[in-house]
């Protein structure tokens, strides 16, 4: 009885999924041979962190982003310019970028999220155009198309730098990210998001702003990108405008839809799946972007929701097909 | 003494005029029933007590707030809950979820609060659990404790409605149509219910097309058509009001079959009655 009620504890997403993906994160080094899969692992861990923030906002609340990339992007370059051009410490940097890219949000979301649907969808493409336009076009600032080196991160007299420090640095934060969203989507908070992406009628009426809980969600996936961004580039140690494209937004809306929509797993699982795919499938050359599309395609024809929501709703009506599934019922 | 006050009440749609100059007062502790064909405005109606729609024009005051204009979460916030015809539950969470996001005004916490998971949250949490459990069995959901909510009958998914906003603890609760689609049996647990809502302190506000619901729970009916007041006044000289009957019987021919339907039904009720 009791060892049965540890194992639903286990079985639960905050306390054994976090296990499991901390164990995992340990582990890994294990099996990585070299710098390159280091590099492959970093990569993963940045977009994970954004598609879990990303994913409270889609997945959860329901509401569209295609302008993520320019989050990601802004955060790259804030922390570069603060930090290169004008020698902040690069803490000070984040810091202040993440406020900025924030406030940002905060501004810009107020008059978007009264949009729905398609028309958000075309309201955050423009927004991440923008984004793109002004790194490409503010030279003076950016470095133009040509992109903007950026020093290491330090803290103090201690630099991070190379491939087996960051990944640890990485490692924790997405742990932190996932935690982080596992506590949100469990509260009173998490509920209303939830309900608002499922009738915003509903919400309103047992007393939820949705507007507001709209504007908080889409503050908080723009810091989670931004947080990610301003990491990716101090680890780079260079950045591009291409980081803040149309197609890294699509990039990342993808990896949050493969994984599964509201799961904070899947995200990570979309995340580590898209990331390492390309480099999977380099040995197919010519054909590579087919066999991609194609896989793809085939999971969500085959897992429509999303491998990680798919696989566990084919586990649950497996183990009700076992006799005793009203034991615990109650 | 009123709870809710409305005043020269309008909405108009484009050039139609789904609520016209419609005045009356609910006072706590009745059940108010609103009666009239389909497309009377009675749902328009609705919308505009809980802010889901913004009026004309007109004034509606609550427990002495004035709430024109306002948003639907700050009449919620003010005590007024309701059900809604079309059903909205949200159908990606559990049962028991549903009836915890009526908890939301008690429950609300701050931001850092809800990503750190504060232990004060938790205790919250499972207190919130327990309510909600509770509420659901009160209104005798017991069965679908651990259900989730798009796997649940018509029926049970309208006690679900009425459970979620009980749990957000109303002073006012208008219930849309609460025994569509329900079978007799079903409509006597529902009359049950209503008396129990009151039992509670809770005003009911109830719009149906069940006449003998609606006769047999109310104290004061306001009868609809064409958004205007046809009548108005207790349950028995309602009833009895021959305007009202001759009104129903003259256009009935013109309504659509239910609420013929629902005529015939009022007016075997009232000879009933009358006997």
């Amino acid at each position: 009885m009791n060892s049965s009620r540890i194992l639903t504890r286990l079985a639960s997403p905050r306390t054994g999924g976090l296990l499991a993906l901390a164990i995992l994160i340990a582990l890994l080094p294990l099996a990585l041979p070299n710098r390159y899969f280091y590099d492959v692992a970093i990569l993963v861990g940045l977009n994970a962190i954004v598609c879990v923030g990303l994913n409270l906002l889609i997945g959860y609340a329901g509401q569209i982003s295609l302008g993520h990339a320019g989050f990601f992007g802004l955060g790259a370059y804030g922390s570069a310019i603060l930090a290169t051009r004008y020698g902040w410490p690069p803490l000070a940097a984040l810091l202040a970028t993440t406020v900025a890219v924030a406030l940002l949000a905060f501004i810009v979301g107020r008059p978007i999220l009264r949009l729905k649907g398609h028309y958000l969808a075309m309201a955050t493409l423009g927004l991440g155009i923008i984004i793109f336009m002004v790194l490409t076009t503010e030279d003076k600032f950016t470095g133009g198309p040509d992109g903007i080196s950026v020093v290491p991160f330090r803290i103090g007299a201690f630099a991070l730098q190379g491939e087996h420090i960051w990944y640890w640095v990485v490692g924790v934060l997405l742990l932190l990210a996932v935690w982080l969203a596992l506590n949100l989507i469990e509260s009173p908070t998490g509920r209303a998001l939830r309900a608002l992406h499922s009738s915003e009628v509903g919400a309103e009426v047992v007393g939820i702003n949705a507007a507001e809980h709209k504007l908080m969600v889409f503050v908080i996936s723009a810091v989670f990108a931004s947080v990610a961004g301003s990491l990716g580039a101090h680890y780079s140690g260079f950045v591009t405008p291409s980081k803040a494209a149309f197609l890294h937004s699509i990039e990342l809306v993808t990896m949050v839809v493969f994984g599964g929509l509201a799961s904070t797993y899947g995200a990570v699982v979309g995340a580590a799946v898209l990331t390492t795919l390309p480099q999977l499938l380099t040995s197919f050359e010519d054909y590579e972007m087919m066999v991609f599309g194609a896989l793809m395609i085939g999971t969500m024809v085959f897992l429509p929701r999303g491998v990680v929501p798919s696989i566990a709703r084919l586990l649950a009506s497996r183990r009700k097909a076992v006799p005793d599934d009203k034991a615990d019922g109650k | 003494m009123s709870l809710l006050r409305v005043d020269g009440l309008e909405k108009k749609f484009g050039g139609v005029n789904a609520v016209e100059e419609l005045s009356f007062e609910i006072r706590p502790g009745a059940v108010f029933s609103i009666i009239g064909p389909n497309g009377a405005g009675k749902t328009t109606l609705l919308n505009l007590l809980t802010g889901v729609y913004k009026p004309s024009a007109g004034r509606i005051e609550f427990d002495g707030h004035d709430l024109t204009g306002r948003a639907p979460h700050e009449y919620a916030r003010h005590g007024i809950a309701r059900t809604f015809q079309n059903l909205q539950i949200f159908f990606n969470m559990s049962a028991l979820e549903n009836v915890m996001v009526g908890r939301y005004m008690q429950e609300r916490c701050g931001l850092m609060a809800a990503l750190l998971h504060s232990p004060r949250l938790a205790r919250a949490e499972r207190a919130c659990r327990e309510d909600a459990a509770e509420l659901m069995r009160y209104v005798g959901l017991q069965d679908y404790l651990s259900a989730a909510s798009d796997a649940m009958p018509y029926g049970a998914l309208k006690r679900l409605e009425i459970a979620r906003a009980l749990a957000t603890r109303p002073k006012l609760m208008l219930l849309d149509e609460p025994a569509a689609g329900l079978n007799p049996t079903e409509v006597l647990e529902l009359d049950d219910l209503i008396g129990k809502l009151t039992g509670r302190g809770v005003t009911v506000v109830l719009v149906e097309h069940n006449m003998r619901l609606v006769m047999g729970v109310s104290d004061h009916i306001l009868v609809l058509d064409y958004g205007r007041k046809l009548a108005e006044g207790p349950a028995q000289a309602v009833r009895n009001d021959p305007r009202v009957i001759e009104a129903y019987l003259g256009s009935s021919a013109t309504h659509d079959g239910s609420f013929g339907d629902a005529v015939a039904k009022a007016v075997a009720v009232g000879v009933e009655m009358h006997r």
